[in-house]
């Protein structure tokens, strides 16, 4: 399969006061279409500045990066929020749904930016909703659902859009046991059923097992990479 | 349980402010002190203090929230206390325009000398009337008035506005000691001269001393200034037989004399009563240029409280936010203290006392605005005899002090609601929740 | 428009809060509504439409009076329709306090139909007509002090004394009672209009004049050369006059009641400076809580444009709506306090003019308001914000 992300060379540096830190060096990975992968390593590691990177929140010091042939490294701040919106999901490890809205009025916030019609937008959300099992919860609030539905939630709005890549933030940090699986379940699912590229960050290697592939992430580099399933 | 609570909050708030309208600054002073002494004497007053200092001294963590409260009741009392004053100064300009020494007459039923007249053979009856000022050469202390009115552009607008003339007589001065020749000299009897009040020279054009006045297509000329620091400031002077045969008047309008003491007016409306062929009332000046104050400073007043209170309303809404979100924050805190054994009580009267203290601050930042700018403020406005009276805002003591009671009340109501929930705050949920 | 529900949303996230912020808000845009009334009726007091009105009064002041001989030679002046004459009176009914109640008016009868918005019976001005001691009242006067029609009232204390009372009792019949013929000249329902020639024969002084002629003009476009001309009449004269339409008579007269446009400005300019303080805060609180949730937008795609006109709307939404409810109620209570006060307080209903004004200034107020927490929503660092920093 092709590769749909490639990182050459990738370097990361941040300025905190005075001190000049470099979270990521001279990085190259490959990463096909298609893949689940998972990167592990200790907090500090670089995992998140990498995954926010190929995710397009943040921008790289050095090296390049492109997604789906895009070079998005060299993408201005409002090029990169249009390239999000199209080409990227994000789950969070604490959802981070708008508290005032509905499931459903969350699950639409990214169709908000298409031209798709109020009904459209309705459609699209509702079945994104029923693909991750929670379509009769679309009118409640996200304080009147469980943590693991609240994730769900968040998966349907990754979605919603159709995005080739999903990134994951630790998105198991602050489940149970039983919601975790259920929710690594959904992701595993959206790869195989649905071509859907994931990109997981987590610490939990019963995580980390759902994943096609493994990479360790230690002071900036890549150590290893190990196949799983 | 919970609506009782609300319900004596309710009232307990109406209370206050309603204490807090009535009762002379001294005693919120005498209060504010009592509150002192139950602070420093007592255990729970102890508690209350340390929870306040803790509550002041985070203050500057939230300044800009704090700011809202200090700026919003500035706003308020700087706006009420502008409005009263201008209320005051009117009142007190016309007041000092009058005592208790001197008695104006005018004829029967007239509220205002330019509804007024009164003949020459009236003045001549009257003067002789018991209980005025003989003066040093036996004459009684009168004066025959007549007041007419001319058109002169005002310095603000350029627009023509009423001024008054007044004719008097040679005994003006010796009636009324306070005003005095401050420029040039007085008029003299006969000669189309005038001399203007202060208070006149500053609003119209034209009316320096040396300068000539068209006034009924006859030339006059300005030849003084006078001061009095009273109404007569408004006013332009001259002799009131040159006035009469300008203005082509048979007789006055009024008679002012000096009374031989402020009961001998009894004595002279006796007399005057006496006499058939008088049909004149008789008041003191100081009755009758109160009664013309009365309306306008009234008017001024009820305005004043007016857009006092639909501010203050507002400001009420301002700081309760600003303490809703103080108590938010401070939560933990609270329940920190509540959980190792303070009583409701104390984080109650901390939270109270510190938004009236920010309350206390923004009346004082008012009130001081308002002083710096419109004490001694020069306007005028239309008196009783169709024409300018100048006056001056007052910012006195006493409206100061009203202003800092509604800064009190507006901070009372603004943060007793917060303190209670401060207090019932349950101290396991906010200990969790932060 | 898509975004409004999130705006919406945003504006109740905590309920409390914008509940109080708007009850600030329309405070300040009551007294906003209140002071544009208060504003408005001393900038241009009522006048009836349609009437072309000119006030020939005394050139030296207001209080000296015009020979009544001038009344033939303005009345050939061209293009004057008709005139109509009147004196000031200056008593009062039964206390001195009622002066302001009802002013009184010696008119000629033509009076009336230079003032059409006096609406009377055609029965009561034959009865006016008729009676030499007649008199016609305002309904608002007559509801005040309790007069109906028959009545017999004793005016006194006016400067003019009456020879057959020998002193200042002058006794009318009221033989009418008017009312206005629109709202917003009520002011003129606090009237009591009595004849001129009883008045003239009875007077002890100063027959033969009268206080001021109104001159009515076929066309609006004639008032200035017809006043000209007027002027010229008794140029030179001892008794020269000054003629000016009706409106700019008023004006004159309400400006010499003091500087209302510059007091009310002052108190507005205090009112809107402490609502940009109060509800700039509120705005600023409201955003430093959401950063999170602004950069979650951000993350989704929105651009940094769309973050800050989110706010923005937020902040202009809150203003407007406040300022919206207060001008409502406003315009609620003027005619409430018009009708309390039975006639003497006439202030205007809120007109388009204010509204228009009203809402520029909500808008300006909320993008000020919202302008510095909009900016740093739409700077915020993504990656920052969602780690919390």
């Amino acid at each position: 399969m092709a590769n749909l992300v490639e990182i050459r060379n990738l370097s990361k540096t941040y300025t905190r006061g005075k001190q000049k830190v470099e979270v990521l060096h001279h990085v190259n990975l490959d990463i096909a279409e298609g893949d689940f992968l998972a990167l592990m390593g200790p907090s500090g590691s670089g995992k998140t500045t990498l995954l926010n990177l190929i995710g397009g929140l943040d921008s790289p010091s050095e090296g390049t990066l492109s997604v789906g042939g895009q070079r998005i490294d060299q993408l201005g701040e409002g090029a990169l929020a249009k390239w999000r919106s199209n080409h990227v999901g994000f789950i969070f490890q604490f959802y981070n749904l708008l508290p005032m809205l509905s499931a459903q009025k969350n699950v639409e916030l990214p169709l908000l930016l298409t031209k798709l019609s109020a009904a459209q937008r309705k459609k699209n959300a509702s079945i994104a909703l029923q693909l991750v099992g929670l379509a009769e919860r679309a009118s409640h609030k996200p304080n009147e659902l469980s943590g693991g539905q609240q994730q769900r939630v968040a998966i349907a709005r990754a979605i919603v859009s159709d995005p080739q890549l999903l990134v994951c933030d630790e998105p198991t940090g602050d489940l149970d046991r039983q919601s975790a699986e259920d929710v690594l379940g959904l992701l595993q699912s959206l790869n195989r059923d649905h071509g859907k590229t994931i990109i997981m960050v987590t610490h939990d290697p019963k995580a980390a097992e759902h994943a096609r592939h493994v990479l360790h992430l230690d002071k900036g580099t890549l150590v290893e990479s190990a196949e799983v399933a | 349980m919970n609506l009782l609570i609300n319900v004596i909050t309710v009232v307990v708030v109406i209370a206050v402010i309603a204490v807090l309208v009535v009762v002379p600054i001294a005693v919120v002073g005498i209060l504010a002190l009592l509150l002192a002494v139950w602070m420093a004497t007592t255990r729970t007053g102890r508690q209350a203090w340390s929870v306040t200092r803790v509550g002041i001294a985070t203050i500057p963590q939230r300044l800009g929230s704090s700011s809202v409260i200090v700026v919003g009741i500035a706003g308020v009392v700087g706006v009420l206390v502008a409005l009263l004053a201008m209320g005051e100064g009117f009142r007190q300009t016309l007041q000092q325009t009058g005592d208790a020494d001197t008695a104006i007459i005018m004829r029967g039923g007239a509220t205002a000398e330019l509804s007024s007249g009164v003949s020459r053979d009236d003045f001549t009856l009257i003067a002789q009337e018991p209980g005025i000022v003989k003066d040093a050469k036996g004459k009684p202390v009168a004066s025959p008035e007549l007041v007419v009115v001319a058109n002169l552009p005002k310095k603000s607008s350029g627009t023509d506005a009423n001024v008054e003339i007044r004719g008097v007589g040679e005994q003006a001065f010796e009636l009324r000691p306070n005003v005095k020749i401050a420029e040039g000299r007085s008029f003299k009897p006969g000669l189309r001269e005038l001399v203007v009040g202060k208070g006149a020279l500053a609003q119209f054009t034209g009316l320096s001393v040396g300068s000539k006045l068209n006034l009924a297509n006859q030339q006059w000329d300005v030849v003084g200034v006078f001061t009095s620091g009273d109404a007569h400031e408004s006013e332009l002077w001259g002799d009131v037989e040159t006035v009469s045969t300008t203005y082509r008047r048979t007789g006055y309008q009024s008679i002012t004399v000096r009374l031989t003491s402020p009961e001998a007016i009894e004595t002279l409306k006796a007399g005057i009563a006496a006499d058939p062929r008088l049909k004149v009332d008789v008041k003191t000046t100081g009755d009758y240029y109160s009664a013309q104050s009365e309306n306008l400073s009234k008017i001024i007043r009820i305005i004043g409280i007016v857009i006092g209170s639909i501010m203050g309303i507002g400001a009420v809404f301002g700081a309760l936010n600003t303490m809703y979100a103080a108590v938010a924050t401070r939560a933990r805190e609270i329940a920190t203290l509540r959980a190792i054994g303070f009583r409701g009580l104390p984080v109650v009267v901390s939270v109270l006392l510190e938004t009236m203290l920010l309350a206390l601050l923004g009346g004082i930042l008012g009130a001081a605005v308002t002083w710096l700018i419109f004490n001694n403020y020069t306007v005028s406005t239309l008196g009783s005899n169709f024409s300018q009276v100048v006056f001056a805002f007052k910012v006195s003591p006493a409206l100061i002090a009203s202003g800092l009671k509604w800064a009190l009340a507006i901070g009372f109501v603004g943060g007793v609601f917060p303190a209670l929930r401060a207090a019932r705050l349950p101290v396991t949920t906010a200990l969790r929740e932060l | 428009m898509k975004y409004f529900h999130l705006v919406w949303a945003a504006l109740f996230r905590r309920k409390t809060r914008t509940l109080f912020t708007l009850l600030s808000v329309l405070a300040a845009f009551l007294l906003f509504g209140l002071l544009a009334a208060v504003r408005s009726t001393f900038d241009a007091p009522p006048s009836a439409a349609g009437v072309n009105r000119l006030v020939v009064s005394s050139r030296i002041s207001i209080i000296q009076s015009l020979p009544q001989s001038l009344l033939q030679r303005i009345q050939s002046v061209p293009d004057v329709k008709d005139v109509a004459y009147a004196n000031w009176f200056g008593g009062y009914y039964q206390d001195p306090k009622n002066q302001q109640q009802m002013f009184q008016i010696a008119i000629n009868p033509g009076y009336l139909d230079v003032y059409p918005e006096i609406v009377l019976s055609a029965d009561q001005r034959k009865a006016f007509e008729s009676t030499r001691t007649g008199a016609l009242i305002g309904e608002a006067a007559a509801k005040a002090l309790n007069l109906k029609i028959g009545d017999k009232i004793p005016i006194k204390g006016a400067i003019f004394t009456n020879k057959s009372s020998g002193d200042t009792t002058w006794t009318f019949d009221i033989v009418g009672i008017f009312k206005a013929s629109e709202a917003k000249m009520r002011g003129i329902e606090n009237q009591l209009l009595f004849r001129w020639d009883y008045f003239n024969e009875g007077r002890g002084f100063g027959e033969g004049t009268v206080g001021w002629y109104i001159a009515q003009v076929d066309d609006p476009k004639h008032s200035e050369q017809v006043a000209a001309a007027i002027d010229a009449i008794s140029a030179n004269s001892d008794h020269e006059t000054k003629t000016q339409t009706e409106e700019a008579f008023n004006l004159a007269f309400v400006k010499q009641l003091g500087d209302i446009g510059l007091i009310v400005g002052a108190i507005m300019a205090a009112v809107f400076f402490t609502l940009v303080l109060l509800t700039g805060n509120t705005m600023a609180q409201a955003v430093r809580e959401r950063i999170p949730e602004l950069a979650v937008l951000k993350t989704l795609g929105f651009s940094n444009a769309s973050v800050l006109g989110l706010v923005l709307a937020e902040s202009i939404l809150l203003i407007v709506l406040g300022g919206t409810l207060g001008l409502l109620l406003a315009q609620v209570l003027l005619p409430a306090l018009n009708a309390g006060s039975g006639g003497r307080m006439n202030f205007p209903p809120i007109g388009v003019s204010t509204w228009i004004t009203g809402l520029v200034w909500m808008i300006g107020i909320g993008i000020v308001v919202g302008l510095l927490p909009a900016l740093r929503g739409m700077r915020l660092r993504i990656v920052d914000a969602l780690a919390g920093r």
